[in-house]
């Protein structure tokens, strides 16, 4: 079947099969920070945005997105960059495979919510594993990053 | 993993529900993530998303949920956070993440009837009715035990509007899990008290002997009564002991909280005042 979707802004029209997962779209269209973890909507690494809200793309059927838009993390690499180098700078990254899903669960977080406090945060962020940092470094990067949009 | 021969997005509740009727193997499509999981091989996928099923409107006499409408919209809905002690809202949020509750979606938590659910353990305990749309609308409690053989499409759950009060307790071994046991309590403005428990793991029931004790004032007697009435089993997440006792005291906890919300909600009730959103 053929889709008609706009990828980070460019409309873009593609056959598909009917089954194929929005993830495995992705990463045929080359959207390399889309990465497969659990594959079954469980651990967040997969997160994009279709419409502005934050979904699955391991979960989500490819045709579902006919007409709409979706972004990955290519699409808002400026907006994404205060908050890599808190990450970085905390050490909220280890093997970093988790990364690309945490930053677009996050932004969206930081879009939709004025100024979310720690609790908030947390759980925004609680379907997002990451099985090295531990969270607490992811916590403390927030925290600067909140800190770091507040002042501005 | 699933498998799917034709996607179609449904123009019509009756060419969805003649396209679900043309096959077995013809499926109607709520946020697709249980699907996906399983192995169904589907001829027609059949779409919901382009029906305006997705609202929740907060009417004169009742609260209507769209079948399409997402976890994430109940949780967040203003009315929801509000009306029933919030409970509708507070029942999706440990619901795997915020992504995932912005896929999944009403209708399908329904219609499913998984023993697990978090959603219908509170549903069932705020006298909601479902809509489907051959069968018409049902009690949710009689859909839960029998429901109509033919398949069927929901579109909407229906909240009569009663002066509920709420509370929901879920016990869970780590967040973003299944529960292991769900409690939800309920009392309307002329006392008629509610108790439900899922995950126990069967489908969520009410307990007719509790809801007694309850009106009766006798708490403790309730949550004795709903681990000695209703049955529980054995599952990866808990024994059958284990979830008879949590059954006493999630119910023990809901009542605490409904005793002491009484206290506060009579100096506030009826008026609306007080309850502009801080
Ligand atoms: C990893 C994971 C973890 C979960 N954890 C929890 C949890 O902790 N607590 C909890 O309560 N739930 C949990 N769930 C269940 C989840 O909340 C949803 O209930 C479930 O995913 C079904 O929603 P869906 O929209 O994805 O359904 P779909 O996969 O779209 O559909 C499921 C079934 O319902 C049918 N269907 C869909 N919509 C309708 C309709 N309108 N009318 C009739 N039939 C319909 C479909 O044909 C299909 O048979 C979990 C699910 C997953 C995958
Ligand atoms: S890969 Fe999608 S949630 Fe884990
Ligand atoms: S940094 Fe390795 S999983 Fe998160």
């Amino acid at each position: 079947m053929t889709l008609n979707f706009a990828l980070n802004g460019r409309k873009l029209s593609r056959e598909i099969a009917p089954d194929e997962t929005l993830l495995q779209l992705l990463r045929d269209c080359g959207m390399h920070s889309v990465r497969s973890g659990c594959d079954t909507s469980n651990c967040g690494i997969c997160t994009v945005w279709v419409d502005g809200k934050p979904v699955l793309s391991c979960g989500y059927l490819a045709a579902r997105v006919e007409g709409r838009a979706v972004t990955t993390l290519e699409g808002v690499k400026d907006e994404a960059e205060a908050l890599m180098r808190c990450l970085a700078a905390e050490g909220a990254d280890q093997c970093g495979y988790c990364s690309p899903g945490f930053l677009m669960c996050a932004l969206a977080m930081f879009r939709e919510l004025e100024n979310p406090g720690d609790a908030e945060m947390r759980a925004y962020l609680a379907g997002n594993l990451c099985r090295c940092t531990g969270y607490a470094s992811q916590m403390r990067a927030l925290a600067k990053y909140a800190e770091g949009r507040r002042s501005k | 993993m699933i498998s799917i021969q034709e996607y179609r997005f449904a123009e019509s509740l009756d060419e969805a529900l003649a396209l679900l009727d043309a096959g077995k193997r013809n499926r109607v499509i709520g946020g697709g993530m249980w699907l996906r999981l399983g192995h169904a091989g589907v001829r027609t996928a059949i779409d919901l998303s382009r029906l305006g099923l997705d609202k929740i409107e907060d009417a004169e006499g009742e609260v209507s949920i769209g079948a399409m409408a997402s976890l994430r919209d109940v949780e967040t809905a203003p009315c929801l956070r509000e009306l029933f002690g919030g409970v509708l809202s507070e029942s999706v949020k440990p619901i795997v993440g915020v992504q995932f509750r912005n896929m999944a979606t009403v209708g399908a938590s329904v219609y499913s009837r998984y023993g697990f659910s978090d959603l219908l353990t509170a549903l069932l305990a705020l006298d909601a009715a479902v809509v489907l749309h051959r069968a018409g609308e049902m009690p949710l409690d009689e859909f839960l035990r029998n429901p109509p053989e033919k398949r069927d499409i929901l579109t909407a759950v229906h909240i009569r509007k009663d002066g509920r009060r709420a509370a929901y307790r879920s016990f869970r071994r780590s967040k973003t899990d299944f529960g292991v046991l769900n409690v939800c309590m309920s009392v309307s403005t002329e006392g008629d008290w509610r108790l439900s428990v899922g995950a126990r793991p069967g489908r969520a029931t009410r307990c007719p002997e509790a809801e007694a004790l309850l009106a009766a004032g006798d708490g403790a007697g309730a949550a004795k009564a709903a681990a000695e009435n209703l049955t529980y089993g054995s599952s990866l997440r808990g024994s059958a002991d284990y979830r008879r006792h949590l059954a006493e005291v999630l119910t023990l906890r809901c009542w605490d909280a409904l005793r002491e919300d009484g206290a506060e909600a009579r100096d506030s009730e009826p008026t609306d005042a007080g309850r502009d959103e801080a």
